[in-house]
């Protein structure tokens, strides 16, 4: 692999996974921050609609941070992927403008007004601006996912002469099978973002005694939406994403799962290190016809390994695929027996005063970052060493006219700026959560302070 | 169809400068005509509701831009990689300037954040005039339909210039001068009090420097690009464009004058519009010029994608279009008259 190949690629994973910290919080929450709405509608509990707001101004600021990102990604199909953006942009250039013309003016219309509006929308009008946000964000998952999905899976295209692609059908792409199981896992996992958030404050609050009403509504939202969403990432999203991926990629499920010859009775490889080298893992605990069974649904199965494809297929780098892998999976069971537990206790009453429970929600805080990290580098790891799955490889794909010097020095000035953008964004979130959930509207009518996005 | 699909791209790109311009104007000059923090804040008010909306159109364009013609995407922004890149930056500068400087009460902090709002909408200005004269003056295409340019090599126009040369520079100062008078008009219109006086007074200041601005750049234009002016000759009709440009020209003056912002800041939009449509009239049906060989030229016959792409694409293209324009009515609308400057003051 060549220097500029090698840095394009860490360009737009290094930008693309800083980006998605913020999206996925921003899609958790934007639905979390409707339920406690609808509840304020229905209970008109005012509680509700203070746990709403303190949300909102986490949210705004969230925002602004993926907004900020969210920008280059788009221009890194052109800058840093040229080749790829000529042959593909009759494809998935569609998603990707219906995201700006049917996403990006919804939400950043009724984002002021939700955050700064609720006065002079009332509370029907204010509920209706929170859905428009809601919508607007999750809709704008929706066509990333299905950019993605064409590259996973391509449909409803041809080929033109020279090579580039043509959509064939509109409504075949954006209803790419692919794509529909791919948004749910994925939603499911903002959503796991969301409330691990959200229970992490609350825990957070009631650890420290104060806020403690607060407290116990961010908890008692999050642990029952969030046992939800534990378990349907696992079943049926994951389930059927799995056996999807194993039907149609399935040397990237051979080396998911680190099985690198083709087995009866296929295990599952709970921890291990694979060795590529030696084409075998190192250290492994397995359970036996394991694998078989969850892809085929019976435990004697033939799983097909690595070996049953040419090498020249394999992806790049296994064992980083592996490992992401097994991360992700790992964590979400985890995310299940939390959330189980937490469930529990609040039936039972106890949640509130069990105070390792929610040292645990506490220090959960960072699971699902990394789970819903390491799930997307499973995806596009895993699509490797293909930009259009089995149709145009990695190496056709990034800008020959921009070399590695370049390609390098604005890798680095997003990495110093990135890092500036972290340690602010870590800095006001941290002031908003000391300060509270407050009773009035914020920076509203009367506050004479700036009114801006966020 | 392609002549279509161009003019819709041009129509997201003339957008996103008329509604992100002025954004880009305030934040110029609110280095300039705020003094105190209160008049800053009211400053950055006018705007801050509306500038995330705004900057959507450029992300709809480039979209747009990428699903119509995807060689003219490819090969542009890669061979724009670093001022690309670097607006990109700025953008993120602008983004953050606007958002987060109201977060914290400390002096120094929010200095910091003005100084980024500003620096970077400054530079801003000045990368979108010069990328416009880029495309004017055409770039160095090789046979593949690609290039890169370099940040500058000798400052001259020739068949292997840089993103900055003599001409450039002109394009990005023209910029820089058309979109603060236009923030300035926008300033105008949503501020009372000394704010108001004050940007008045910067517009009526500005405004005989668009003139020149103007003529100069027109006049530069026609030097190192003659060939522009083939579809004026063969379509006389396209003569209105530029008279349309000293039209806004005049009745920005003349509202400036009468103290009439409303009409002020629409001929400065007018004048905006008629400005980049003259631009798109000279150059199609090319897209991206070439300095070394004509035969070269990235153009709407060699650049689109598929047929079926793009008509179906005008259907949803239009419905949602209509829709953002429809957000766009409602949340203008809704923000509509002057901010007040006291506490308390009405905007929502």
């Amino acid at each position: 692999m060549n220097d500029a190949l090698l840095l394009h690629r860490i360009h737009f994973a290094f930008t693309v996974t800083f980006h998605y910290l913020f999206p996925q919080l921003t899609m958790g929450l934007a639905l979390l921050i409707v339920i406690l709405k609808s509840l304020y509608l229905r209970t008109n509990n005012p509680l509700y609609n203070r746990s709403a707001r303190f949300w909102a101004r986490i949210f705004g600021i969230n925002f602004v941070f993926g907004v900020v990102t969210g920008i280059p990604m788009e221009f890194q199909f052109g800058t840093n992927w040229a080749e790829f953006s000529r042959l593909t942009g009759g494809v998935i250039g569609q998603p990707l403008v219906m995201e700006g013309v049917f996403s990006f003016f919804l939400e950043s219309a009724f984002l002021g007004l939700f955050l700064y509006g609720e006065r002079r929308l009332g509370r029907i009008g204010h509920w209706w601006a929170a859905f428009a946000v809601f919508a607007g964000s999750w809709l704008s998952g929706f066509f990333i996912i299905v950019t993605d999905a064409w590259m996973q899976h391509p449909v409803a295209f041809l080929r033109a002469p020279g090579g580039m692609f043509q959509v064939t059908s509109f409504w075949g792409l954006l209803l790419n099978p692919w794509a529909q199981i791919q948004y749910a896992h994925n939603m499911c996992g903002a959503v796991i973002t969301g409330v691990f958030v959200m229970a992490a404050v609350g825990a957070y609050y009631l650890l420290e005694g104060k806020f403690l009403e607060d407290g116990r509504a961010f908890l008692r939202v999050a642990v029952i939406v969030g046992a939800i969403a534990c378990a349907v990432q696992i079943f049926p999203t994951g389930d059927i994403h799995g056996r999807y991926m194993a039907l149609h990629q399935p040397a990237t499920t051979a080396a998911m799962e680190g099985l690198f010859k083709t087995e009866t009775g296929a295990p599952v490889v709970i921890i291990g290190q694979p060795d590529a080298e030696s084409e075998r893992i190192s250290n492994p605990l397995m359970a036996t016809g394991v694998l078989s069974f969850l892809i085929y649904g019976h435990t004697t199965a033939q799983v097909k390994g690595l070996n049953a494809f040419p090498k020249d297929d394999w992806p790049t780098n296994i064992p980083l695929l592996f490992y992401s892998y097994h991360i992700m999976a790992g964590l979400g069971t985890i995310f299940v027996a939390v959330m189980a537990a937490a469930a529990y206790l609040l039936w039972r009453g106890r949640l509130y005063s069990s105070r390792w429970m929610l040292m645990i929600l506490l220090i959960s805080l960072p699971f699902p970052y990394i789970a819903n990290t390491a799930g997307w580098m499973t995806a596009e790891n895993g699509r490797q060493p293909w930009l259009v799955y089995g149709l145009m490889r990695t190496t056709e794909g990034y800008s020959t006219h921009v070399n590695a010097g370049n390609g390098l020095f604005t890798l680095l000035g997003f990495m110093g700026l990135y890092a500036l953008l972290a340690i602010l964004f870590l800095f006001l979130v941290h002031r908003v959560i000391a300060q509270g959930p407050a009773d009035e509207p914020a920076a509203e009518i009367s506050s004479g302070k700036p009114v801006t996005v966020a | 169809m392609l002549l279509t699909w161009y003019l819709l791209v041009a129509v997201m790109l003339t957008g996103y400068v008329v509604f992100d311009g002025f954004d880009l104007g305030v934040g110029v000059l609110h280095l300039f005509i705020a003094r105190t923090e209160e008049e800053r804040q009211t400053l950055i008010r006018t705007i801050g509701p509306v500038w995330d909306g705004n900057e959507v159109w450029l992300l709809a364009g480039g979209g747009t831009l990428y699903f119509a013609f995807p060689l003219l995407y490819a090969s542009g922004f890669s061979g724009f990689y670093l001022p690309l890149t670097m607006v990109l930056w700025l953008l993120i500068f602008r983004g953050i300037g606007v958002e987060l400087r109201m977060h914290l009460d400390s002096p120094v902090w929010r200095s910091l954040f003005n100084l980024a709002f500003g620096g970077a909408s400054f530079l801003l200005t000045i990368f979108y005039g010069a990328a416009l004269g880029n495309v004017l003056r055409g770039v160095p295409l090789e046979h593949d339909g690609f290039f890169f340019l370099p940040l500058w090599t000798n400052w001259n126009v020739g068949p292997q210039p840089g993103i900055l040369d003599w001409y450039t520079v002109i394009a990005g100062l023209v910029a820089v001068v058309a979109l603060s008078l236009h923030g300035a008009n926008y300033a105008a219109l949503k501020t009372s009090g000394v704010l108001n006086l004050r940007a008045r007074r910067v517009a009526a200041v500005l405004w005989p420097m668009l003139v020149l601005a103007t003529g100069a750049s027109l006049a530069t234009t026609l030097l190192i690009r003659p060939g522009l002016l083939d579809n004026y000759r063969r379509i006389p009709a396209l003569y209105a464009i530029p008279a349309l440009v000293a039209v806004s020209l005049g009745a920005m003056w003349k509202f400036g004058r009468s103290g009439n912002e409303k009409g002020a800041f629409l001929a400065s939009c007018s004048y905006l519009v008629w400005m980049l449509v003259g631009a798109a009239a000279a150059v199609y049906p090319n897209l991206l010029l070439s300095t070394t060989d004509p035969a070269l030229n990235i153009t709407v016959y060699n650049a689109h994608s598929g047929d079926y792409a793009l008509s179906v694409g005008l259907i949803w293209w239009s419905f949602g279009m209509l829709l953002a324009v429809g957000y766009f009515v409602f949340v203008y609308r809704m923000f509509r008259g002057k901010i007040r400057e006291e506490a308390g003051g009405h905007g929502y």
